[in-house]
């Protein structure tokens, strides 16, 4: 009985670890600036919403998205709604995505991402810049989408193996 | 061409619109819900002010907890870097401290002098302090920013000057109930009044989104009358907001692109306390 509940305990954990992963993201807005390394960063939540929800949205439900844009802005120092409506725009694009592609492929999707985030930092610049009037370093985004783009693999192998981890727990 | 057509509008409907697994609102719903709270948030409605205003209490406690292992991982990083520099830190400390030395005893007198004027004039600079700590400091590429657990219940205000020490870092610009957000000066968004000693020359250090500021809004001679002077740039209390004389940094000359950049005193990547301060500029006239 004990391993049972023990069992379904692990179960749960899995299941609801890339929502912990993206609130843990969003509150530590880990994007390895304490590195140091000159115009190095990536943005970990645009990779985990586009990784999770193209694969599955069941792991990574809208309303925890939505939750997690207003905890990003409210650390970040955005006004409120923006990052929520980013995130939700990545959501739009996967769901597209996973509704016209009947066998998925690593290339498409990888490159579906440099659209999407292209798509989704341009907006937010645009809305800052134009809407709230809030002087943003273009320069800084392009690196930080041409960042996020290239480690995607590497997420993505990750992500894959956590992936696999669930569905098993989930079949057994 | 019509069947493709209606395949990408029923792949669109169906994005934006069906409601799979444990969704309890559509995607559709709730980006109309995110775009509903940024057109408020712009119109600086209350009740989306007042849900910052919720949101940011229990966010910045979280954040400070969620963000212990990378300020972990930041100060080691610091620390083995100091470890390294000592020995020639130690010499350079030395030979400064001998300067300083020299210095304060012209400076004390100064002191004495610059109150006893101030009285002739009935000038007076009152300023009330409140310390606190940096709860979160997210050297984020967006904005340069640290959050501070004090906030209104401590007569914190909008505009208010941070200091480290006595060097200043940046200013109040949000203020929750048991904490607020102080912009640091090297915020692209930063502006601040100063002035050029010893040449004596107002301008405004404005922040780049570095970890350095620039000089702006100032005449074109300047740059012939530094001519490899040391330039230190002090507030020079225009606008009311900061007092005169609080130290911000040290220009240097990029040797890249020739450009007089500004060295912030303060090391904000580690500030761990600092001071909130109202100054009240009297006169007598």
């Amino acid at each position: 009985m004990s391993s049972l509940n023990k069992y379904n305990l692990t179960k749960s954990l899995l299941f609801y670890l890339p929502v912990f992963f993206l609130f843990l993201s969003v509150l530590n807005e880990i994007d390895f600036n304490y590195l140091e390394v000159k115009y190095f960063s990536l943005n970990i939540a645009h990779i985990l919403i586009f990784y999770w929800t193209l694969k599955n949205p069941r792991y990574l439900n809208y309303g925890s998205i939505f939750l997690a844009g207003l905890v990003n802005d409210v650390v970040v120092g955005l006004p409120v709604g923006i990052s929520s409506f980013c995130y939700l725009l990545i959501c739009a694009v996967t769901a597209y995505l996973r509704n016209i592609t009947i066998t998925p492929k690593f290339i498409n999707d990888w490159i579906s991402l440099l659209f999407t985030i292209s798509l989704v930092n341009s907006i937010q610049i645009i809305t800052l810049d134009f809407i709230f009037t809030i002087e943003v370093n273009y320069l800084r985004y392009m690196i930080n989408s041409g960042f996020t783009f290239i480690f995607y693999p590497i997420f993505l192998f990750l992500f894959n193996i956590l992936e696999k981890k669930i569905t098993i727990e989930k079949n057994d | 061409m019509a069947s493709s057509r209606d395949d990408f509008v029923i792949a669109i409907r169906s994005a934006f619109l069906k409601k799979s697994y444990q969704q309890k609102f559509s995607l559709l719903t709730y980006i109309f819900l995110s775009f509903v709270i940024i057109i408020l948030g712009s119109l600086n409605f209350k009740a989306v002010q007042y849900i910052k205003i919720g949101i940011n209490e229990v966010v910045y406690r979280s954040s400070f907890i969620a963000s212990s292992p990378e300020k972990y991982f930041k100060d080691v990083r610091i620390k083995i870097e100091e470890h390294f520099n000592f020995y020639n830190q130690y010499k350079k400390n030395e030979i400064e401290l001998k300067k300083l030395k020299e210095n304060k005893l012209s400076n004390d007198f100064l002191v004495l002098e610059n109150n006893k004027l101030r009285e002739l004039i009935n000038e007076t600079v009152q300023s009330e302090d409140v310390y606190a700590k940096v709860l979160v400091d997210k050297d984020s590429p967006y904005l340069k920013s640290i959050i501070l657990n004090k906030g209104s219940k401590d007569n914190v205000k909008i505009g208010m000057a941070i200091v480290d020490g006595i060097y200043l870092v940046g200013k109040i610009i949000e203020v929750n109930y048991t904490n607020s957000r102080a912009l640091l000066l090297s915020d692209l968004n930063s502006k601040i009044p100063v002035l050029l000693e010893p040449i004596d020359i107002h301008a405004v250090v404005s922040g780049t989104g570095k970890n350095h500021g620039v000089i702006e809004y100032t005449k074109d001679e300047y740059n012939q009358k530094i001519d490899g002077k040391e330039m230190i740039v002090y507030t020079s209390g225009y606008g009311g907001l900061f007092k005169s004389g609080l130290p911000v940094g040290k220009i240097f000359t990029d040797n890249i692109n020739k450009e007089n950049k500004v060295n912030f005193f303060s090391d904000f990547r580690q500030l761990d306390y600092v001071k909130i301060v109202s100054y009240d500029i009297g006169s007598g006239n």
